[in-house]
């Protein structure tokens, strides 16, 4: 594994030396405030999850269903910015030790200049980023700016990626490979797609990072069976609803209190079982 | 990239590169490229593939030369506003008329190149987006014509003030999805096409109705409609006897300018205007002139001029005019503005309405609120140019959708 991605190779390790799968959190950031969004931080992180995904609120998220664009929506009507972003990260990782990556759109990061976005990122403490409208043709520049400085450039295949560009996918990918389980926005789903287990498999077979599975994982049941072949599971919508009904019924100590219930449960799933069909840990 | 077996459509000279564009990437220059989530790439791809193969099928051209000519009443006139440029008292001014297709207007050269290459990719499912209801109208045609089934995408702040065009979709079979996110117009009922396409792809094509969104859209979409240009040359030499100095298009996303421009940027002596919505006025959120005020970012996948804030949120917009109503342009536009090839402005609301009804009474045409744009600017024009000059305006389309918004805001101006 390269230098880049050094704090998610020491999660991810330390992960596997427990018998633990990855729990991915991913949150709106500025959803209900900013503030908020620090609380829940340190929730997440003392709930056992092992990364956590800072959704940076877009104007125009086509990647995202209806739950995901509201919390964006709401995060934008409370005066989200990004230099309040880059506050509250600072903060954060001054706090907690699980490593933090956002979730932005190209169209943000291209705004600020791509450099500029780089430097502060770094100077906040994120370990890297989700580009979710950043294909592979157009990655150049952010990549070579990421890998200069640290940063992981974390990218992802969906089912309708064809083999061999999906192979090229994994071998670019660092920190891990998000395998995007269904063709579809954002959003809890009852069911996880057939073949997604065999997909998993054999991503795993093309890459020396971990492969976490997201879009539509959101109970108990589905991180086990997700994590029984995949590396660890992100969890975003179903979250992100109960974040936003809590903020409009509870008030913030009922957000922080349902947040560390709801993902220490998701954690318990994700223990290593006996009949677990990986034959390896990661960087093995 | 014109591929090699069938000749591109205008003859670029050595020197004349402007029109050689966009490269294998989808880039004018810096601008366009193809920023989406993963899940679209296949598509676009394959969109891509189809599109290569049907250009170098002659059968393609043929059946689409035939639905030209006999299902859209192609080619479309150029008429002398004689009455207008008495008005003006100074160019000739001539109108292209797009407004005399069938379904009112250019959007229908589009639709019908694009749904033959949805058939071509066994694709049997169209969604499009519209905003003026013209591209929703054209989509649900050429569905109905090809047996294709057909969802639009309209704000419902657009089906509101372009209601004409919700109910003829409707009658050829077209579901309406009404858009309730954002703004409720054009930029929002693009998003939600996008969504219905991330979870659809792999039986659906996406219609999308001007030069935008991702590669290859932009070049398709310019090159189904670079027939109102082909049209305008020949028939300058015909009727006017030479190459007009002056031409002018209204620009939403782009598309009726784009086919208008493309096969005349190489022509260095016509002058070309693109005209943007200028709405209440220059500030922020009152106008809709994203190549006027804005700057180079991401939107809908490509890399073009855009009106967004220091974030990169993208701004809310205006215009009394549904199908300018739009913070982003088609990429190859910015690259003609950076160029310096096609000079851009803009016309207030208050001057595209005036000039309806200009048009309407000493020309006998309602044109559509959109092309008023590009008439206000053509009339102020040749009042200061000299009477042996021509401007070609591109009337882009029929003002029947907007003839009962227009009476709404005049009764409201009247309650003032
Ligand atoms: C008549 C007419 N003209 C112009 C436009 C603007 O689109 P574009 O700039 O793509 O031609 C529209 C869009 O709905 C339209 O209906």
């Amino acid at each position: 594994m390269s230098r880049d991605d050094q704090p998610l190779a020491a999660v991810f390790a330390s992960l596997a030396a427990r018998g633990q799968k990855a729990v991915a959190p991913f949150i709106t950031a500025g959803d209900p405030d900013l503030e908020t969004t620090l609380q829940v931080i340190e929730a997440l992180d003392r709930a056992g999850a092992a990364v956590c995904e800072l959704g940076v609120p877009y104007s125009d998220p086509i990647a995202d269903g209806p739950v995901i664009q509201a919390s964006y929506t709401r995060a934008l009507a409370a005066g989200f910015t990004l230099e309040g972003l880059f506050a509250t990260v600072k903060q954060a990782t001054s706090k907690v030790t699980m490593p933090i990556l956002t979730m932005v759109s190209y169209s943000i990061i291209y705004r600020r200049g791509i450099d500029r976005f780089v430097a502060d990122a770094v100077a906040c403490g994120l370990a890297g980023m989700v580009v979710p409208d950043l294909p592979l043709e157009e990655s150049d520049q952010l990549d070579t700016a990421a890998r200069a400085s640290g940063l992981a450039l974390v990218r992802l295949v969906t089912p309708t990626t064809p083999a061999g560009r999906a192979e090229e996918i994994a071998r670019r990918s660092t920190g891990f490979l998000y395998c995007v389980s269904v063709a579809g926005v954002t959003g809890a789903r009852s069911e996880l797609p057939d073949g997604l287990v065999e997909r998993v498999a054999w991503l795993r077979t093309k890459t020396d990072v971990p492969v976490l599975v997201g879009f539509g994982v959101s109970t108990p049941q589905q991180v086990a069976s997700v994590t029984a072949v995949a590396d660890g599971a992100i969890v975003g919508s179903a979250l992100v609803r109960r974040i936003g009904e809590l903020a409009a019924s509870g008030g913030k100590t009922a957000i922080t209190a349902g947040v560390t219930q709801y993902v220490s449960e998701l954690v318990t799933a994700a223990r290593f079982h006996p009949h677990d069909r990986r034959d390896h840990t990661p960087g093995n | 990239m014109p591929s090699p077996t069938v000749p591109p459509a205008v003859h670029p000279g050595p020197s004349a590169a402007i029109s050689e564009v966009p490269d294998a990437l989808g880039r004018f220059g810096r601008y366009g490229g193809r920023y989406v989530p993963e899940t679209l790439s296949a598509a676009l791809e394959q969109l891509q593939a189809a599109y290569e193969d049907a250009r170098a099928d002659p059968a393609f051209a043929a059946e689409l030369d035939q639905l030209l000519s006999a299902f859209v009443g192609r080619p479309t006139p150029l008429l002398f506003a004689r009455r207008l440029t008495e008005y003006a008292g100074g160019a000739q001014i001539w109108f292209k008329r797009e407004d005399l297709s069938h379904t009112g207007a250019h959007k229908i050269n589009n639709t019908l190149g694009q749904g033959l290459l949805a058939i071509r990719m066994g694709k049997k499912r169209i969604i499009a987006e519209t905003g003026a209801g013209q591209h929703g109208v054209a989509t649900a045609t050429a569905c109905a014509r090809f047996g294709l089934d057909c969802v639009v995408y309209m704000g419902s702040e657009d089906i509101r003030r372009q209601e004409p065009n919700v109910r003829s979709m409707r009658m050829m079979g077209a579901e309406v999805r009404p858009v309730e996110s954002g703004s409720r117009t054009l930029r929002d009922a693009i998003n939600e096409a996008m969504r219905d396409w991330m979870g659809s792809v792999e039986t659906t094509h996406y219609i999308i109705g001007s030069v935008v969104g991702p590669h290859p859209f932009p070049r398709i979409v310019r090159d189904f409609q670079s027939v109102i240009g082909q049209e305008t040359l020949l028939a300058c030499r015909r009727d006017i006897g030479r190459l007009p100095d002056c031409v002018v298009a209204c620009v939403g996303g782009g598309s009726n300018a784009a086919g208008m421009f493309y096969p005349l940027v190489d022509h260095a002596s016509i002058r070309l205007v693109g005209v943007e919505a200028g709405g209440r006025s220059a500030k922020p959120g009152d106008h809709a002139a994203s190549l006027s005020f804005g700057q180079p970012g991401i939107l809908h996948g490509s890399l073009s001029y855009v009106l967004q804030d220091a974030d990169g949120q993208t701004s809310d917009v205006h215009s009394v005019s549904a199908g300018l109503d739009y913070p982003g342009v088609g990429p190859e536009h910015s690259y003609w503005h950076d160029a310096g090839r096609v000079e851009y402005t803009s016309v207030t609301d208050e001057e595209a309405l005036e000039t309806f009804d200009l048009v309407a009474r000493r020309e006998g045409i309602l044109p559509a609120l959109e092309t008023s744009h590009a008439l206000a600017w053509a009339v102020k024009e040749a009042s200061r140019r000299p009477a042996n000059e021509t401007i070609v305006v591109c009337l882009s389309g029929r003002g029947d959708k907007d003839a009962a918004e227009i009476a709404r805001l005049r009764a409201l101006q009247g309650a003032d």
